[in-house]
């Protein structure tokens, strides 16, 4: 496959890639996306141009079917789109390497905006990886894409607004909760409420959420709060979840499916693969890309738009998708300095607006420290089956870093490349050398971004010249 | 582990799984069709051959992988189901043809 | 406590050092840099390789053939004590030739070498494709392969956990591994070495500077120039795999967990140590020729690392003149050094004796002026 040019590349089909798209093709740029997934939307609206012209649409709100309307404005918006596409490596230039049906293309951009989104927290615990262990976020896609629902009552465990719009959409297609396991800590509403003044210019989006919340304990869910201790239980599948309260309270509950779910954090992993800088976030414990007001990181031309820069939801991701699009376009000349910011004057108001709840629901749902310190029988890192307390023993032993516990141990070596577990070792190794999680930090990234053949490798285009 | 709610009707097809035909719906992923059958789960780890199922549903777990059409290790989470298709569970470490 | 012996740099080569010493007896600290530094050891094949060394240097062939002899039994005892499993194999290795041409260099090369050793019987052979097919009975090989030479004495072993049993070890014999300490300067007076540390100063009587491309600088401050410089080598991973080659490679492995490394490429790029696209499609091409079969396998990892490469590739050994007491050892052959390292070297670094076959490796072979 010959290499293609474009203008911009966006990495991701979600809100904020096609809003980027959208408004970069506005401006007169060429424009590639590509995403992994096989349509647009994202997870927020995954698979929304298959289910928008079904009867279940409408019983995944109305937030879900707005990306009918943003899929199809994005379709016809002369952007070169390819889905099924994964991203392995991006070089200086920018080239940014793919593959797709088996074999590996290139694309050469100027500039490039990543909208890749965010993913569940990892929060290990015993068993968490025994089959019937999911998390909410893959619940969910099952009920989009598929239509399909935990056959038997599910368990839910977490916390944050996914566990309570999940719960509220299972309930309203019929599906059936056996409980609820609110691993909120004591007196976080407390805390949160300081936030409050300024959440009350989301007054929509609060009314929303005290919605879900009243409305699940309307159905009188079994609800068991302030759970700090999990674990999952069976042979070679899951059986049974045990629990434990903070206050000492215990319980064990048989279970088919386990639902899990301690919020989102940032994919930095293709910020980091490119040197990108990153700074740490106390309140939500993870590491975002340092962006300027644009969206630009510290290599220039290289974008972030999304949640990738800092959770934020569908509406504050489509604004931050074109205010990196306008930015791009005076950056390439289209657009003069003037006409961009004036074009973005609106969307910077608009995002101080949107963001408004932010403070409050980080500080309601902010990540219990438990979820970093899993029992040492936990397999913290999943792929290489390495436990929590094979990690500990090794971090003790002469205060190696992250990087020499990874050689010792194979932690972080298995295709998620840390997805999955490098936090969870962050904060092991912090925890143990009594060191702040920012400096120890994560592990080195590197290319492949994905697990792609040496085939697909091999295949491509044997005229490229040699580096 | 989980059902459909609606029968496909005209949007069905049929995958085979391990060598059984199983009915699919145009749309959804093999990993969705995988959690519907009995067994539940997708594969067993190279490592200690225990058994692991879909876990995150959007790429960034690597749970998921089954051999699509003879190609291995694919994340079954992102593949679309297509008439005809044939899935096999991974049990450890792959075989190449080697 | 006052340490006997201080090593700076807890790769290979220094850690093989270190537990030489702390095993024999010696109070022996052993200094690492920083996590994010060059680090040649996390990049290394894990060949325990002597086939083709030492072309027109007959000292390191001889070096490299000891280092062998021993690899058994050091590993063994590295095992018993630390209970790593280090996945150390000898049952030969190959080199692969693609196309008649290469086979025939192979061979000559080979042959000079056994020349240049002057005695013994081959411990290698050529393998014409029909020979080599019967000693891969799992591998359809590609059509190019004309076929290999083949090490009698060749291994391969992890050379990861080679790296974590050393260390482990040098704690047993009660050494001290300090992760994390890196030497700011070297002050040496009085017959002994004042080490500067982030939050102390380190006094030995006796220093082996190991510290890799960290080296020059170092051993500057004893007297003593080292001419190193990086050489690229970028590595791939594969997912694990059933058994399908018995034998280790040259740039071609099966690892006991499984996995397929394939290497290695050679730039000259300074300190760059980013994976290149234009390396994973290079690499994975050749190895789809030799092995059709592997280009359904994923690549999981990639990685790239500084060889500390010298002007003649060869090792370096000094003690230094002007501050006695004060050691370099330095090469990019860590992993199969490592017996030798951890014996014969330990030996004559506590005899503060260099011994005469190891003269060929001191860097005056350079002709670099001594440092004033």
């Amino acid at each position: 496959m010959t290499p293609t040019d474009t203008d911009l590349l966006i990495v991701g089909a979600g809100p904020a890639g096609m809003a980027a798209a959208v408004m970069a093709r506005h401006c007169g740029l060429s424009v590639h996306v590509v995403d992994d997934q096989s349509e647009p939307g994202g997870q927020v609206w995954r698979a929304i141009e298959t289910v928008a012209a079904t009867q279940r649409a409408a019983r995944l709100g109305a937030a879900y079917q707005v990306g009918a309307d943003r899929a199809a404005t994005f379709r016809s918006c002369g952007a070169i789109f390819e889905p099924q596409c994964q991203l392995w490596q991006i070089e200086p230039g920018f080239k940014a390497f793919t593959t797709r049906a088996g074999r590996a293309g290139k694309i050469g951009a100027k500039a490039i905006i990543l909208a890749t989104g965010a993913q569940e927290r990892p929060a290990p615990f015993p068993g968490w990886t025994l089959p019937g262990v999911m998390t909410v976020g893959a619940a969910q896609i099952l009920l989009k894409t598929a239509d399909s629902v935990p056959e038997k009552p599910v368990w839910i465990a977490g916390c944050g607004p996914l566990t309570l719009l999940y719960a509220t959409q299972l309930l309203a297609a019929g599906g059936r909760i056996a409980g609820l396991l609110d691993t909120t800590p004591r007196a976080r509403l407390a805390t949160a409420l300081r936030h409050l003044p300024r959440a009350l210019g989301r007054l929509g989006d609060l009314a929303k959420g005290l919605g879900w919340a009243l409305a699940l304990k309307r159905a009188g869910l079994p609800t068991v709060r302030h759970v700090c201790e999990l674990q999952a239980e069976g042979r070679q599948r899951l059986e049974r979840v045990c629990y434990r309260c903070d206050n000492g309270r215990s319980g064990e509950v048989a279970a088919d499916v386990l639902l899990v779910h301690e919020g989102v954090v940032p994919n930095i992993h293709v910020p980091l693969t490119l040197g990108c800088n990153v700074s740490w976030h106390v309140d939500q414990q993870c590491f975002v890309p340092v962006l300027d007001v644009w969206g630009e990181t510290s290599k220039q031309n290289v974008f972030v738009a999304g949640d990738g820069a800092g959770i934020g939801g569908a509406e504050v991701a489509e604004i931050r998708g074109r205010l990196a699009a306008l930015r791009v376009a005076s950056r390439l000349g289209m657009l003069s300095e003037d006409d961009a910011v004036a074009a973005a004057r609106p969307e910077f108001v608009a995002l101080a607006r949107a963001l408004a709840l932010r403070p409050f629901l980080d500080a309601l749902f902010a990540p219990r420290l438990q979820v970093f310190a899993p029992a040492d029988e936990t397999l913290a890192c999943r792929c290489e089956e390495v436990t929590a307390g094979e990690l500990r023993a090794r971090a003790a032993e002469g205060r190696p870093g992250v990087n020499q516990l990874k050689a010792f141990t194979r932690a972080g070596m298995g295709p998620c490349q840390g997805r999955q577990c490098a936090y969870t070792m962050a904060h092991i190794i912090a925890a143990i050398q009594h060191r702040p999680v920012a400096e120890v930090g994560l592990f080195r990234m590197r290319p492949p971004l994905k697990p792609v053949t040496l085939g697909e490798l091999a295949s491509l285009d044997e005229q490229e010249p040699a580096r | 582990m989980f059902r459909k709610l609606h029968d496909p009707g005209p949007a069905a097809l049929t995958i085979f799984v391990d060598g059984r035909p199983v009915t699919a719906e145009a749309g959804e992923s093999v990993a969705a069709v995988l959690l519907r059958q009995p067994e539940g789960w997708c594969r067993t780890t190279p490592v200690s051959q225990s058994r692991r199922a879909p876990y995150c549903m959007m790429g960034v777990c690597f749970e998921c992988l089954v051999e699509v059409d003879e190609q291995g290790s694919v994340q079954s989470c992102l593949t679309p189901v297509r008439d005809g298709m044939r899935i096999a569970r991974q049990q450890g470490r792959r075989s190449l043809g080697a | 406590m006052r340490p006997d012996i201080v090593v700076i740099g807890g790769g290979t080569v220094g850690a093989a050092i270190a537990f030489g010493l702390a095993r024999r007896r010696q109070k022996v600290q052993l200094l690492d840099g920083d996590d994010g530094d060059f680090r040649a050891a996390h990049a290394n094949f894990g060949l325990v390789w002597l086939q083709g060394k030492g072309l027109d240097m007959p000292a390191y062939q001889a070096l490299t053939r000891d280092s062998i002899a021993s690899w058994r039994s050091f590993a063994d005892e590295l095992e018993a004590e630390t209970r790593i499993n280090l996945a150390y194999e000898q049952n030969g290795g190959l080199a692969f030739c693609l196309g008649a041409v290469e086979f025939e260099k192979r061979g000559l090369d080979l042959l000079r070498l056994h020349n240049q050793r002057g005695e013994g019987e081959p411990d290698w052979e050529m393998l014409n494709r029909h020979a080599l097919e019967r000693l891969l009975p799992k591998v359809t090989l590609g059509p190019d392969v004309t076929g290999a030479s083949f090490g009698r004495r060749d291994g391969h072993a992890n050379p990861l956990r080679l790296l974590a049993a050393l260390h482990g070890a040098v704690a047993r014999h009660g050494g001290a591994v300090r992760h994390r300490t890196r030497v700011q300067r070297i002050e040496a007076a009085d017959g002994e070495f004042r080490l500067e540390l982030p939050d102390e100063v380190l006094v030995a009587p006796r220093i082996v500077i190991a510290a890799g491309l960290g080296s020059g600088e170092l051993a500057r401050h004893v007297g003593l120039e080292v001419p190193v410089h990086p050489e690229r080598g970028q590595v791939l991973v594969t997912e694990r795999l059933t058994p399908f080659l018995p034998l280790p490679a040259s740039g071609l492995r099966q690892t006991a967990d499984g996995t397929v490394m394939i290497g290695a490429t050679k730039e000259e790029c300074g300190f760059d140590v980013s994976t290149t696209s234009d390396a994973a499609v290079r690499l994975s091409r050749k190895t789809v020729r030799t092995v059709p079969a592997l280009e359904q396998a994923r690549l999981v990892r990639q990685w790239a690392g500084l060889r500390v490469m010298t002007p003649d590739s060869y090792p370096i050994y000094a003690r230094s003149e002007r501050h006695p007491g004060a050691f370099v050892a330095l090469c990019h052959s860590g992993v199969t050094l490592a017996a030798f390292h951890a014996e014969t070297l330990a030996e004559a670094i506590i005899a503060d004796a260099l011994p005469v076959k190891l003269a060929p490796f001191h860097p005056r072979r350079f002709n670099v002026p001594k440092a004033a």
